[in-house]
């Protein structure tokens, strides 16, 4: 199956090893990796400011781009879930636009639970040992059901210790904009996030989106925290030894 | 009541600097969570969810045809005795309880809670009036005594601690301190007593209105409900318009959904259906039963983008759940209802313009919408607020040309490379050898509590075009 990868703005300017690590992943799990190069970023941004004209003009952009693969994956509950959820919204009332953007949202899927769920992967390549405690990131829990998929993955690897956290469904503090709009409500929010990872002793905290990782791992260090390991459950999943 | 949500950001501020309010908010925050958590695991959470999705249907039926139960809920509550009056804004709810206590010479009004009174300000009228009002459930009668607003519309008093509470009561009862709660709440009680036997007028919200038989339906748990609209000479129900649905039966179903959701009981201590005046066969009840039912910027809701907030059925469900309620608390909201529905509430009832933080102050987690009892998509009614606010220009300009700029460059992927490229580098040097960027020009509201892990220093794109160059 002829799967495109949609690495996502954050992933592609932040942390390209993570990217590296969702291509591993699909690789192994038997599937043909496609990666537009013209991809940017899926429109979240304007969407969730009211800013739909941003948003319209970057969705038709990304369905061009991967309308013709049999899957789109993204390593991000986020951009997957705005891509299935409310790419509707933003072609409502025009019919031929909203054929191609149910068949693409049909066929789209955050990273995890397209491994899970769509390519059933018995094992998984990479190679890590330690304790660690999960966030769960609000769009992909709560927009598409994303709990059990990585928790599924990591229980695999058998150096895998995994401590859950305090209220580790809550939300970081991230939510986008609101980070820079609200810095002190949204690092106060953070804080909390840190002290029930803190509280777990685990030596890393391990996620699916790149907004929360930003931002755990920036209170974190602001904190003085320079130890407790901030991943994207790709990178565990498809780690090195 | 006077709207203060513009000074969100300010008040926010002091919150979060205010120790005290943090440690109340802490040591609340997960009491209603998992009290609502363990009762709908009691129920079975396959049923629980049914009902949420019955809930919404019987709260959108209502408003689908909600002048069709509001007229019949007029002809039944007037065919059993009880006068329906109608107010279009808080102005005319003021003015209509001050004729009804002029009508029959009332003085002492004992209340039990109803967060419209507040939106209209009644207290303040009555007072000035000549008309004492007291509030009698013990969360609203701790903040009357302090003067402050509520802070959640189940538990009013839910900011302040038990010191604090020990002070109020010592100071307004004259008494010795106590520092017992059992105790503070029977000294509550005996000084609520009194006025309960001299009040003449009881004034009451109202938790739905059951347009089949004209009665209205009170929740409580502490029974001032029943002493407020049984005991006084006159009984003053003040609700809003959308509260209406059809039948007793829909009212059952939605009492199974509301006690969970807002308290985690499977049921109220009280559930009072109150149905027109005393009849000559009756032992007790009010001699006169008023009901007012308040428009305050409902029926602009009706048939627009926004009407699945008027499902709303006040349980306080989205703001138990909401991490940025938690962190600030109620005040910072700056008007009647705080959380996520008052962040839609504020601005639709008082103008967008007057509250143009609320939307914004919000991470769009979800977390409201899952535990609504009746799935209000509180996240996407904030999200079109912000829609709302960017097309009437209420934006900062620069919002909107970062939002633009950003967009424009995404479109094009050579210069979007580009500038990419440069971003990746910049930011990696001005991480240095620590790897985080402590101050970014653009971004002082993230740096200010928290580092910017620096990136990597290239991009995805390009160290894939890379790789496939090399035949990897």
């Amino acid at each position: 199956m002829r799967v495109g990868l949609f690495v996502t703005c954050l992933v592609d300017l932040m942390r390209p090893r993570i990217g590296f690590a969702a291509l591993k992943l699909l690789e192994h799990a038997g599937c043909e990796v496609i990666v537009p190069p013209t991809q940017t970023c899926c429109g979240q941004p304007g969407w969730n400011c009211g800013e739909r004209g941003s948003a319209r003009a970057l969705a038709e952009k990304l369905i061009g781009e991967f309308e013709t693969c049999d899957y789109l994956v993204a390593p991000s509950g986020s951009c997957a879930g705005m891509i299935k959820t409310h790419y509707q919204d933003l072609f409502e009332g025009e019919g031929a636009w909203l054929a191609r953007v149910d068949a693409l949202a049909a066929k789209t899927y955050e990273l995890t639970d397209f491994l899970v769920n769509v390519a059933h992967v018995e094992q998984v390549p990479g190679a890590f040992s330690g304790r660690i405690t999960y966030h769960d990131s609000c769009s992909g829990l709560r927009e598409l059901g994303v709990k059990a998929q990585p928790r599924t993955l990591l229980a695999r690897m058998p150096g895998v210790q995994l401590e859950e956290m305090k209220d580790c469904e809550v939300c970081c503090g991230f939510g986008g904009t609101f980070s820079v709009k609200f810095g002190e409500i949204s690092a106060a929010m953070a804080q909390t996030k840190c002290a029930n990872v803190a509280a777990t002793g685990a030596e890393a905290v391990v996620l699916g989106d790149l907004g929360c990782m930003l931002n755990i791992e920036g209170r974190l260090r602001r904190r003085g925290d320079a130890h407790t390991r901030v991943l994207h459950v790709a990178e565990v999943l498809a780690a090195e030894g | 009541m006077q709207i203060q949500s513009m000074h969100f950001r300010a008040r926010a501020r002091k919150a979060l600097a205010d120790e005290k309010l943090q440690s109340v908010m802490q040591r609340f925050g997960s009491g209603f969570v998992e009290k609502r958590a363990a009762a709908r695991a009691e129920l079975g959470v396959e049923l629980f969810e049914t009902l949420r999705t019955v809930g919404a249907d019987i709260r959108d039926r209502s408003l689908a045809s909600l002048d069709v139960w509001l007229r019949r809920f007029e002809e039944e509550a007037g065919r059993r005795g009880a006068t329906v009056l109608w107010a279009e804004d808080g102005a005319e709810v003021r003015k209509l309880v001050l004729e009804i206590a002029a009508r029959h010479g009332l003085k002492k009004a004992i209340k039990s809670k109803s967060m419209v009174s507040e939106e209209a300000g009644l207290n303040e009228a009555l007072e000035a009036n000549g008309v004492t009002p007291i509030e009698t459930d013990l969360g609203e009668y701790i903040i009357q005594l302090a003067k402050e607003p509520p802070s959640h519309i189940i538990a009013p008093a839910i900011h302040k601690d038990l010191q604090q509470v020990s002070d109020l009561f010592m100071k307004h009862h004259q008494r010795p301190r106590l520092e017992d709660i059992g105790e503070l709440t029977r000294e509550a009680r005996l000084m609520l007593r009194e006025h309960f036997l001299s009040a003449d007028l009881g004034i009451s919200g109202g938790n739905f209105l059951i347009a089949e038989t004209g009665s209205v339906a009170i929740v409580t748990n502490e029974g001032n409900g029943r002493m407020v609209t049984t005991l006084p000479k006159v009984h003053v129900a003040i609700t809003g318009i959308e509260k209406v649905i059809p039948t007793l039966e829909d009212f059952a179903s939605l009492m199974r959904i509301l006690p969970r959701s807002a308290t985690g009981q499977a049921i109220s201590n009280y559930v009072s259906l109150l149905t027109g005046p005393r009849a000559a066969t009756d032992r007790d009840g009010a001699e006169h039963m008023y009901f007012i039912l308040v428009d305050g910027g409902r029926t602009e809701l009706v048939g627009s983008d926004m009407q699945e907030m008027l499902r709303c059925i006040r349980c306080g469900a989205c703001m138990n759940h909401c991490p940025v309620y938690q962190t600030v608390g109620g005040h910072a909201y700056g008007w009647v209802y705080p959380g996520p529905m008052g962040s839609v509430l504020t601005p639709v009832y008082n103008g967008i313009e007057n509250a143009l933080d609320l939307p914004q102050a919000a991470t769009l987690c979800g977390a409201c919408h899952v535990a609504c009892p009746v799935k209000i998509p509180l996240p996407e009614l904030l999200r079109k607020l912000r829609e709302k606010q960017m097309q009437a220009k209420l934006r900062p300009w620069s919002e909107r040309a970062g939002l633009r700029a950003w967009a424009f460059a995404a479109r094009r992927p050579r210069l979007y490379a580009l500038l990419t490229r440069i971003a990746a580098r910049a930011m990696k040097l001005m991480g240095g050898a620590k790897g985080s960027i402590s101050r970014l020009p653009l971004g002082s509201g993230w740096t200010l509590g928290r580092e910017m892990p620096a990136p990597e220093g290239r991009t995805f794109r390009e160290l894939y075009a890379a790789r496939r160059r090399r035949g990897a």
